[in-house]
């Protein structure tokens, strides 16, 4: 439980230090969003609508753009050779290096993504339902995005790759997010089933996703 | 973690009929040999033999394409090789933007038995003569610096097998000496050091394990 923990607070203190990425990931959610209204025209009515779309849309892309780095730096330094050489078996240093990546991005975009949902009249008695589905779902993004981030290693820059790969994982909690926050928003449907899958789909891939990652990483050592 | 080194007794670290594969190219095959603890052995011949590729394997780092390697540590013990071997590659597997002392603390947490203690980082910052450097971050450091502050990882943490892969590279003629010491130490405790090196260690005649041809030990 130590090296778990050793893990994650070198994870935090080294995103702390570095900075930037935290903020590239911010600036780029804040412009899809901003850039949507300009484009779709004043028209209120319409923006309210999709604006819970939009918001998850933006997190996704957002929370993606920093995880393509997540093993890379470690296998370049040489200190992934070292963290296999632990007694923590593998899978829970992907768990731990997640976890670090949801609470570093993850949680500041959940946290911006209400501001933002006044750019696009986003109805404000459903920022609660917003906060809760983010919150549920962002932790999701981050494990399965691990996946992706661990099978590109080889590449170098597979930013794109990844989201391409992992696209299908991560439509599941699109759909769910947005319908739980819809229902809420214009009814008549309790938002409860769709946020219930919601979570259902994000404890799955706390489970499942570092077994895959990990799994991903031990083909760099062939 | 005990202040005074512990003993490792019986250590042997076996390789039969090894064969390693890097992509789909067979670098070795029919390697067989024995190191026991207590001896400081070299691993020599020219480059693009396999050296690195043993070493890694040896340490559980890559799967072996055929073969055994079997650990005998005296004690009973399930756990993996792994969790006994130190590796020291050709990076330093220092994190730029965390001091010297950070780095070791959460290497002693991560490869350690949970505790980090205080004095084998004090004697690891001692021993290779980093204690004014650290609280620098280690991306200040010179290439030396770097390799020093990788080396102190073997004496923060206590594993009685240490697999080094040029660990010569960049240090001066002092840290040849600190090296070389750090090597008698361990193996004066009854560890595993296993070094591929084109250098001469100054430790005169040790044990030559030749890689090439054949393995001959």
């Amino acid at each position: 439980m130590s090296a778990f923990i050793a893990v994650l607070k070198r994870d935090l203190l080294l995103s702390w230090r570095e900075g930037g990425a935290l903020g590239t990931a911010l600036g780029f959610y804040l412009v899809v969003v901003a850039i949507l209204p300009l484009g779709l025209g004043p028209d209120l009515n319409l923006l309210s609508r999709i604006s819970g779309g939009v918001l998850w849309v933006g997190l996704l892309l957002s929370a993606l753009l920093s995880i393509d780095r997540l093993f890379a730096r470690d296998l370049e330094d040489g200190t992934l050779d070292l963290l296999l050489l632990g007694d923590l078996p593998l899978e829970l240093v992907v768990a731990a290096k997640a976890l670090a990546h949801f609470l570093v991005f993850g949680l500041p975009l959940v946290l911006l993504a209400p501001l933002l949902g006044l750019l696009l009249n986003f109805p404000l008695g459903a920022t609660g339902v917003l906060l809760a589905t983010m919150v549920t779902g962002a932790p999701a993004i981050s494990f399965i995005g691990a996946i992706g981030a661990a099978l590109t290693l080889p590449i170098g820059r597979g930013g794109l790759l990844l989201a391409l790969l992992m696209l299908p994982f991560f439509i599941p909690v699109l759909i769910f997010g947005v319908s739980a926050i819809e229902a809420a928003v214009l009814g008549p449907a309790s938002p409860w089933p769709a946020y219930l899958i919601l979570l259902a789909v994000t404890l799955a891939s706390l489970v499942l996703a570092p077994i895959a990652a990990a799994a991903a990483l031990r083909l760099q050592f062939r | 973690m005990e202040a005074v080194r512990s003993h490792y007794t019986d250590l042997r670290l076996t390789a039969h009929e090894l064969a390693c594969l890097r992509g789909d190219r067979l670098v070795f095959d029919d390697v067989s040999f024995s190191v026991k603890g207590g001896e400081v052995t070299t691993l020599v011949g020219p480059n693009g033999v396999g050296k690195t590729t043993l070493l890694r394997a040896l340490g559980g780092l890559l799967r072996a394409h055929a073969g055994t390697v079997t650990l005998e540590t005296g004690a009973h013990d399930d756990r993996p090789r792994r969790v006994h071997c130190h590796f020291l590659g050709p990076q330093d597997a220092l994190k730029s933007a965390m001091t010297v002392s950070e780095n070791l603390v959460f290497w002693q947490h991560y490869l350690g038995d949970g505790a980090a203690s205080k004095e084998a980082l004090n004697e690891a910052l001692e021993t290779l003569g980093l204690v004014d450097l650290a609280d620098i971050p280690a991306g200040f450091l010179s290439t030396g610096q770097r390799r020093r502050a990788g080396l102190a990882r073997l004496v923060a943490v206590h594993r009685p097998i240490w697999l080094l892969d040029e660990p010569t590279l960049g240090l001066d003629v002092a840290s040849r000496q600190i090296l070389a010491d750090l090597l008698l130490q361990h193996v004066a405790v009854g560890g595993i050091a296993l070094v591929a090196t084109h250098a001469d260690l100054g430790l005169g005649p040790v044990r030559e394990l030749r890689l090439g041809l054949e393995a001959t030990a």
